[in-house]
């Protein structure tokens, strides 16, 4: 009989599943479930080039309508999947389609974390998740003056440099003492300080969102801190972190705690059910301990991993992480995870903001953060994968070849 | 519009009409041409749309960028002197009938 996948989420996991089955030449069929009405699309330039205008939806198409049609490639697309039967094998949509799998794959990603403050369902209050959302912001930015952002990580500090970049009054409040202060060392939050200043963006550390005071008769709204300050705005950009899509898995008796819990070759606790991306936990060797990674090669490389298990092989997903972030002309990539390092060697010059920072634990290389020197990242991409540990003098030296 | 032959490591052709300022990569991937991977999806962060372009269409080409040279230094194919990143040259007119070679590995 003709295997049958079923995958909800059309995001980056859930495409590459349905591209990299039809690539291993599966000839089963293959169901893409997502509750968004648009084609596949990428989503990392939601918060960067399509915001300001330098990429628009055609260049975010993963693939072209016709690329389905021609690969057998079921695309439900607008359509909630409500309830899935373990035992039966079936998946149901809130419009009462019913779809049958012999294995099904979770990659059903992240959502916002709301903001809790009083005021922040005005109607000017954006989030950036999907397509939809980006679309929004983009108008929204076009009538606003003055924005405020709150949150500095990724996101929000994407958004603000884009904002900039639209000749935007921007301001960022952070409630940490420094920016991205979950991934990054205190050297390079300093980096990104200094850029967003220059640009002319009011950055605000320790930051304490109190409440949105809104004034409908004289249009003026404020963003209230804990200590009183008003910081007037016409749009306010929430970015204060994701939370993993893992109610239904739950709801179904499947392991989860902050996130659907799955194990090395990625199944659940339902061996013929796998979960991929953002909302999936596992136990990553890069970090030593189990987690959910929120990133675009996760959720690839998670994927590649289960179609070739859906084929039949047996293989433990050991890929090593790897992030970037844009804003202005900074380019920072990250690889591995430097959770707990005890010792970094910095390469290249700081002061000319291109320059690699190499982290060790126990004099184990973990991983490197490379700002504008992307031959760095890519040789410690290399490195990490063959679980090499570079000397700190070699990595100093930058006239070595890493 | 412009026609831009693509030539899988296999040898396999596909020939396309692109809309002028898609990019190389956009037009190999969205038609799903094998090999050109994309793992970024064109912001020059991976070196995974490494492709050879045809010696005649080379001095048509927008300028290198530095970062696009550093990428290409550690792309896994050899970086030969028609090396480009897919997701860091656009279509226009004066590229029309261009060849673009993909490479074995990404």
């Amino acid at each position: 009989m003709t295997k049958r996948v079923v995958i909800i989420g059309t995001g980056h996991g859930g495409i590459q599943v349905a591209i990299s089955l039809r690539e291993a030449g599966f000839e089963g069929t293959i169901t893409l479930i997502s509750d968004e009405a648009d084609l596949p699309y990428q989503k990392p330039p939601l918060s960067k080039g399509f915001l300001n205008g330098k990429q628009t939806i055609e260049n975010l198409r993963f693939r072209n309508p016709s690329f389905y049609t021609e690969n057998n490639i079921q695309l439900v697309l607008n359509q909630l999947v409500i309830h899935i039967d373990l035992q039966h094998k079936a998946v149901l949509t809130r419009s009462n389609q019913v779809f049958h799998y012999d294995n099904l794959v979770f990659a059903t990603g992240a959502r916002n974390r709301d903001l809790m403050a009083e005021g922040v369902d005005w109607e000017k209050t954006r989030y950036l998740r999907n397509l939809e959302d980006a679309q929004k912001l983009q108008s929204a930015l076009v009538e606003a003056r003055k924005v405020t952002i709150i949150g500095g990580g990724f996101i929000g500090l994407e958004i603000a440099a884009a904002a900039v970049e639209l000749d935007k009054q921007v301001t960022v409040l952070e409630a940490q003492p420094r920016l991205m202060n979950r991934v990054l060392p205190p050297m390079l939050s300093d980096v990104f300080l200094q850029k967003h200043l220059e640009q002319g963006v009011d950055v605000r550390l320790n930051a304490q969102v109190s409440k949105i005071c809104r004034n409908g008769k004289r249009q003026i709204n404020a963003v209230q801190l804990m200590d009183n300050q008003l910081i007037e705005t016409d749009l306010l950009v929430v970015g204060i972190g994701v939370l993993p899509n893992d109610e239904l898995a739950k709801s179904i008796g499947l392991a989860c705690n902050n996130g659907i819990e799955v194990n090395e070759f990625l199944q659940t606790t339902d061996e013929t059910v796998y979960a991929i991306g953002d909302c999936a936990r596992y136990w990553n060797a890069f970090a030593g301990q189990k987690m959910r990674v929120e990133s675009v090669q996760n959720a690839v490389d998670q994927a590649k991993c289960v179609a070739k298990n859906i084929m039949g092989e047996r293989l433990a997903y050991h890929a090593v992480p790897w992030f970037w972030t844009n804003q202005y002309d900074l380019k920072l990539q990250m690889a591995g995870i430097n959770l707990d390092f005890d010792h970094f060697v910095v390469r290249g010059d700081v002061s000319t903001r291109k320059f690699s920072i190499f982290y060790y634990k126990n004099h184990k290389f973990i991983g490197a953060d490379s700002l504008n020197r992307p031959a760095d990242h890519l040789a410690a991409r290399r490195l990490l994968q063959a679980g090499i540990s570079p000397t700190f003098e070699q990595v100093a030296n930058i006239a070595f070849k890493l | 519009m412009s026609k831009v032959t693509y030539v899988e490591s296999n040898g396999k052709q596909h020939q396309f009409d692109l809309p002028l300022g898609a990019t190389l990569m956009e037009g190999a991937v969205q038609n799903g041409v094998k090999g050109i991977v994309a793992e970024c999806g064109g912001s020059c962060m991976c070196a995974t749309c490494h492709c050879y372009i045809d010696d005649a269409f080379l001095h048509l080409l927008p300028e290198m960028e530095e970062e696009e040279a550093e990428m290409l230094e550690g792309a896994k194919a050899p970086r030969l002197l028609n090396s480009r990143l897919g997701c860091q040259v656009r279509v226009s007119k004066k590229l029309n009938g261009i060849i673009v070679r993909i490479p074995e590995h990404q």
